[in-house]
């Protein structure tokens, strides 16, 4: 079938709370193709593990409301019904977790978690369910695999177990993965290992990935698309080669000159962004990052303040959520590609 | 798994001679003098010195407790009288108040303990785990508002109000129950039935309460957890989440407080028993206060002691079945 893998438009999440309903995702809208990787990349509630939950139907539709679309392949997943979706999770799309070590069942063998997701899916007997896992998790490169897939979680290491992990998710070759903060409980050698191993596996299996972070280290190495997420909105979106060679937000811009870079000679001190991750119950009324933004000013009449941004297309591909003209986006981020180059001489 | 066994149970003997010392030095501490509880209304120093010599009260502590120890191994003789007293291994000790070995006695009254013990474990586990679970789903809403707010009142009810309201209510005033009468099951199973289903329920009552608060935490915080988002991520029915990945993780907290309350309850169930004259060990154990009887007492808290050692040694391995990380660790 033609047409992105993945096509989500104006999802909304609300979560009412007694101090008021918290907006964690307010009208994202992206695609993603097969065979590609889109990173999803914020702050700490910036709405990105929130956005992926909703996708994979794991948030409970009582406690949140949920609304937009997320079409997979072409078929709606926010309005289809909840066990409709669930044959959908571990089958079409799977998900793998931050956390290793607690992300797998401590009580059972890696083997009977991976043959329960195969036997969940497909009508096989437990012998072919456990060749498969077998199989797999020699995929995922783990040695002698058909002693392992007898190990319990914890005899395995923190990378060995995201590898289970993986091998889990992919069991049933999914055609959508979203792997939200795969690596960040890993040491960093590790770390290039699963991107390395989940990147491999997409080449082969042609799957779309989702890769949702907040380590633009790591989205330089694998993504072909990124979307930046602040307070519950998309605030830019592009290629990779727009977000990291020509980006227009000054929140990217922050982003970008507050990586730690192995190849400055000159030790400065990090560059943080001002302030603090607005409040999702008290959204600011404009532009959700002008408290924290130098550059409110340039905009005249304080619109950043009191009006929503709508998301310009300045270049074919790239959209940007920002007042600033855009000759001005263009001249300050060519002022700080600079600087940080400068840094980096 | 076979040495962690292994080492369990040696611990476990080590705990029971343990048990056997404290048990005796603390009664032997006791300022009651066991000579004259034994010896009767007409009491002459004669008797009393005879007494004396046939408990083995003359003989030094340390002699006593050897004398104790080697009666549960090899049985053991009370000498003098008319003729002397033979109880015979393994021996707990000999009531002359009831003229009876104290393991009879307690063997007499072991059937009706268990039976109460048993019934009510199982109703109040499988009551408390299953209103604790449905409660934890159902967090928050009027459900679970009203099984905590009902277990509330469950648990700070005594068991003597609860047995006594029954006993007035459904055996007096509305006359649903006879009185109760203890039979064994074998003998009159409808009567039996009928004896001890109040029993049951008070004693369920007061424990399922506990255990619905204990079942519902565990399950919440279960829920919580990564590996049931795991779970759910994988498509797995949400029956299977719960009754499988949830509620094995959230089991082993319960395993522990049902192997210890098991325990006590076999060591006699004294309110519940005396309210509905139950011929168990509680009221045994009882009745041995009021009508003094040393050995008899002797007896019921050694033998209370060893179900708790028991029990604390099946948990360890339900433990270990249960969380491979113990077997392995």
């Amino acid at each position: 079938m033609s047409g992105p893998m993945l096509d989500v438009r104006d999802l909304r999440v609300e979560f009412p709370t007694e101090d008021g309903i918290v907006h964690a995702v307010d009208g994202v809208s992206f695609t993603v193709e097969r065979g590609k990787t889109l990173a999803i990349v914020g702050e700490s509630g910036s709405g990105k593990s929130v956005t992926s939950q909703a996708i994979m139907g794991l948030l409970n539709r009582q406690s949140a409301n949920i609304s937009g679309q997320a079409l997979l392949d072409g078929v709606d997943l926010i309005s289809m019904d909840d066990d409709e979706v669930r044959t959908r999770r571990g089958s079409t799309m799977a998900m793998i977790f931050q956390d290793p070590m607690s992300s797998l069942h401590p009580y059972y063998r890696v083997g009977d978690q991976i043959i329960e997701a195969v036997r969940v899916h497909q009508q096989v007997s437990k012998v072919q369910a456990r060749a498969q896992a077998i199989d797999m998790l020699a995929k995922v490169g783990i040695p002698s695999p058909e002693r392992r897939v007898d190990d319990y979680p914890h005899q395995l290491s923190g990378g060995m177990r995201q590898r289970v992990m993986i091998a889990m998710a992919l069991v049933n070759s999914p055609e959508l993965l979203i792997a939200d903060e795969p690596t960040t409980a890993l040491d960093v050698t590790v770390q290039a290992q699963i991107l390395e191993l989940i990147q491999r596996l997409q080449e082969e299996t042609n799957t779309a990935v989702i890769l949702i972070t907040h380590d633009l280290g790591i989205v330089a190495d694998v993504a072909d698309e990124v979307m930046v997420m602040y307070g519950g909105r998309a605030v830019e979106k592009g290629s990779l080669d727009d977000i990291y060679y020509r980006p227009q937000m000054p929140y990217t811009l922050g982003l970008l000159s507050s990586i730690p870079r192995m190849d400055q000679v000159i030790v400065d001190r990090l560059d943080p962004i001002p302030g603090n991750p607005p409040s999702l119950i008290n959204l600011p009324q404009g532009c959700v990052f002008s408290p924290r933004c130098t550059y409110r000013d340039l905009v005249p009449d304080g619109r950043c303040g009191t009006e929503r941004p709508s998301m310009d297309e300045p270049e074919p591909g790239h959209f940007v959520r920002c007042h600033l003209t855009q000759p001005q986006r263009v001249e300050i981020s060519g002022r700080i590609l600079a600087e940080l180059s400068g840094d980096r001489a | 798994m076979t040495v962690f066994i292994i080492r369990r149970v040696l611990l476990m003997l080590l705990m029971l001679f343990l048990l056997c010392l404290a048990v005796f030095v603390l009664f032997s501490l006791l300022p009651a003098d066991v000579a004259r509880l034994t010896c009767g209304k007409i009491c002459t120093d004669e008797t009393l010195q005879l007494n004396r010599i046939r408990l083995g009260l003359d003989k030094s502590v340390v002699e006593q407790f050897y004398i104790f120890v080697k009666g549960l191994f090899f049985g053991r003789v009370y000498p003098g009288g008319a003729k002397d007293i033979i109880c015979d291994a393994p021996c707990l000790g000999y009531s002359f108040t009831r003229n009876e070995p104290v393991l009879k006695l307690i063997l007499e009254r072991l059937p009706a303990t268990i039976f109460l013990a048993m019934g009510a474990f199982v109703l109040f586990l499988v009551a408390g785990v299953s209103l604790g679970v449905y409660s934890a789903l159902r967090r928050g809403r009027w459900q679970d508002k009203t099984v905590m707010g009902v277990s509330l009142i469950g648990y700070s009810l005594p068991a003597f109000f609860i047995g006594l309201v029954f006993i007035f209510f459904i055996i007096i005033r509305w006359q649903i129950l006879p009185f109760p009468s203890y039979v064994a099951p074998w003998e009159d199973p409808g009567q039996f039935l009928q004896t001890m289903i109040l029993p049951w329920i008070v004693l369920s009552i007061l424990y399922a309460a506990f255990y619905t608060r204990l079942a519902r935490s565990q399950m919440l915080e279960t829920l919580g957890e990564d590996f049931i988002r795991t779970a759910r991520a994988k498509g797995l029915r949400e029956r299977t989440v719960i009754g499988k990945h949830a509620l094995r993780a959230g089991l082993t907290p319960i395993v522990t407080a049902a192997g210890l309350d098991l325990a006590g309850l076999l060591g006699g169930a004294i309110i519940t028993e005396s309210i509905f004259s139950l011929p168990g060990i509680g009221a045994l154990a009882v009745s041995s206060v009021t009508n003094p009887d040393q050995a008899v007492l002797v007896g019921v808290t050694l033998l209370t002691a060893t179900f708790v050692i028991f029990a604390n040694l099946i948990v360890d391995i339900l433990y270990a079945a249960i969380d491979p990380r113990v077997r392995l660790s």
